[in-house]
């Protein structure tokens, strides 16, 4: 199976989703990350979805899984990229994934978990 | 466009369903946030075909009314149907994994949804968005 | 050829055209007082009477429904468009057409066979308002589209500070289309603040709290903050009564101390800045 690419950067891991979401690639993504995580020590996890044209409740709940799983490893998760139409689309659903950070970019979110950066909002 | 059948037996048909629908829906020119709410909606739609009626398939088709254009997706399954519709749309209401939002949130993101089920018998939804 | 219920009025009504014109144009100019010429009129009403009399004399003459009508219908089409378009109202719209009946009546001899003919008219009168509506409502429709796109500016007030002054009532179709500009303006700018100015909304119901409120949310998802500001005290009032709540989002009195908070949050110095720009 098709498994989404986990990169390490510095003390972070950056998943960026450029292919339509098949289910089985979100549980499977939710698995390596949580490896991951312990592997290498990580303090932050970006989920960049400017890619995603659609997050439905599976996703939404793959998403609120990730950071809270990542907060028991002791990693915050930011959420990157959401599409305008996506975020109403939730909203409407009656998805607000409380509790996940979010951030316009990669580079936002990237701030957002630096140890400096994260004070700002 | 006339009437597309695709079968749902796995998570590689929701995408391909998903996908069907996206290009209906462009087509009719929804708007791209009415597109990406009957996406959404037909993503759960079909995922509930697969995990609670075992599989089955959704037809896809351009509808019109008047000077109106829309899509109209039909999800069906012969699976054991469900016993308390009224239930099954209440959101929270979840049966297999799910954030129990999967038929009542599907419902809010279209303008026309009707469901024929009972028990034993199998589950049929069909949803419409128009253009605005 | 003349058709039965008509007996021969379409013959005499032929014979004393000119002067039956005369008196309808002078009938319909007196109720559009001269925002049409003269001679634009009597083209337009001779060339009606023309189709008129020739449909009725057709063996479908009373039924203008048929094939026969065809020309008609297309003129009073024309008819009723102009006239919606520059303006006039139904009552004088209408007019053009219920008028020959009284011209009709007072130039030519009239017996029995006028109650079918003037059957034939009030139709054709129906049939020129209904296609008025028809126009009004079209321009009504372009008119709200396009009141629509004027009246949702997003401006960009800061690098990473939008604002969206709201002026006027929201409606659920234009707190939509609000919403999707403001996001889609947070993306293109790459803005982290977006400050909704309510100063300029007369009231607010559940609906657009809910359109409000979802905005905010949707707005979080993707990664940015909504700031409102320009609550006045009876909306502040309503939204108390209506028992919506606003729970942790910012609200500010202007759009000054809003716009304050976001640049104190983003870590910009405004004293500096000031000072910088000699002020």
């Amino acid at each position: 199976m098709e498994r989404l690419p986990i990169l390490k950067i510095g003390q972070m891991l950056l998943v960026s989703i450029q292919v339509d979401l098949r289910d089985d690639m979100v549980v499977a993504l939710q698995e390596d990350l949580a490896e991951r995580i312990v592997e290498t020590g990580a303090r932050g996890v970006v989920i960049d979805i400017t890619a995603l044209d659609i997050v439905d409740s599976f996703t939404g709940r793959m998403l609120a899984t990730i950071a809270a799983l990542s907060r028991v490893l002791d990693a915050e998760t930011v959420v990157v990229g959401m599409r305008p139409a996506v975020a109403i689309t939730l909203v409407e659903l009656g998805l607000s994934l409380d509790g996940i950070k979010t951030a316009l970019d990669v580079e936002r979110g990237i701030r957002l978990l630096s140890p400096a950066g994260g004070a700002a909002r | 466009m006339t009437a597309q059948e695709l079968p749902i037996s796995g998570d590689a048909d929701v995408v391909r369903v998903r996908q069907a629908v996206r290009a209906a829906a462009v087509e009719a020119k929804l708007s791209l946030v009415d597109q990406t709410k009957l996406v959404t909606a037909a993503s759960e739609l079909a995922r509930n075909t697969l995990t609670y009626g075992g599989g089955g398939g959704a037809v896809v088709e351009q509808v019109t009314k008047g000077l109106r254009k829309g899509v109209k997706a039909v999800f069906h399954d012969k699976g054991p149907g469900i016993a308390d519709v009224a239930q099954a749309l209440t959101d929270g209401f979840t049966s297999g994994s799910g954030m129990g939002l999967g038929l009542g949130g599907a419902r809010r993101l279209v303008d026309e949804f009707a469901i024929e089920t009972a028990p034993g018998d199998g589950t049929t939804v069909t949803v419409v968005k128009w253009a605005r | 050829m003349t058709s039965e219920p008509f007996g021969d009025l379409i013959d005499r009504c032929r014979a004393a055209e000119d002067d039956l014109v005369r008196r309808w144009r002078a009938d319909v100019a007196a109720s559009l007082r001269g925002r049409i010429s003269e001679l634009e009129l009597d083209k337009e009403l001779r060339e009606l009477l023309d189709a008129v009399l020739s449909a009725v004399a057709t063996a479908d003459g009373a039924d203008t429904r048929s094939a026969a009508y065809g020309e008609v219908r297309a003129l009073l089409v024309d008819l009723s468009r102009a006239r919606a378009l520059q303006g006039f109202s139904p009552r004088e719209t209408a007019i053009s057409v219920f008028a020959l009946k009284r011209a009709v009546r007072e130039s030519v001899e009239v017996g029995p066979e006028f109650t079918a003919f003037s059957d034939v008219i009030d139709e054709l009168g129906l049939f020129t308002f209904e296609s008025y509506a028809k126009t009004r409502e079209e321009v009504i429709a372009n008119q709200a589209e396009q009141l629509l796109e004027l009246a949702t500016p997003v401006v960009k007030l800061w690098h990473g500070v939008v604002a969206l002054p709201l002026v006027g009532t929201l409606d659920s179709a234009r707190a939509q289309v609000v919403m999707e500009k403001l996001l889609q303006t947070l993306v293109d700018t790459g803005s982290e603040y977006a400050i909704i100015d309510i100063t300029g909304v007369p009231a607010v119901d559940t609906q657009v709290a809910q359109h409000l409120l979802k905005t905010i949310v949707a707005a979080r998802l993707m990664g940015a903050e909504c700031i409102i500001s320009g609550i006045r005290p009876q909306i502040a009032q309503t939204i108390v009564a209506l028992g919506i709540e606003f729970g942790d989002i910012a609200t500010k009195a202007t759009l000054a101390d809003a716009l304050l908070l976001a640049l104190g949050r983003i870590g910009v110095d405004v004293t500096a800045e000031m000072s910088k720009r000699g002020l």
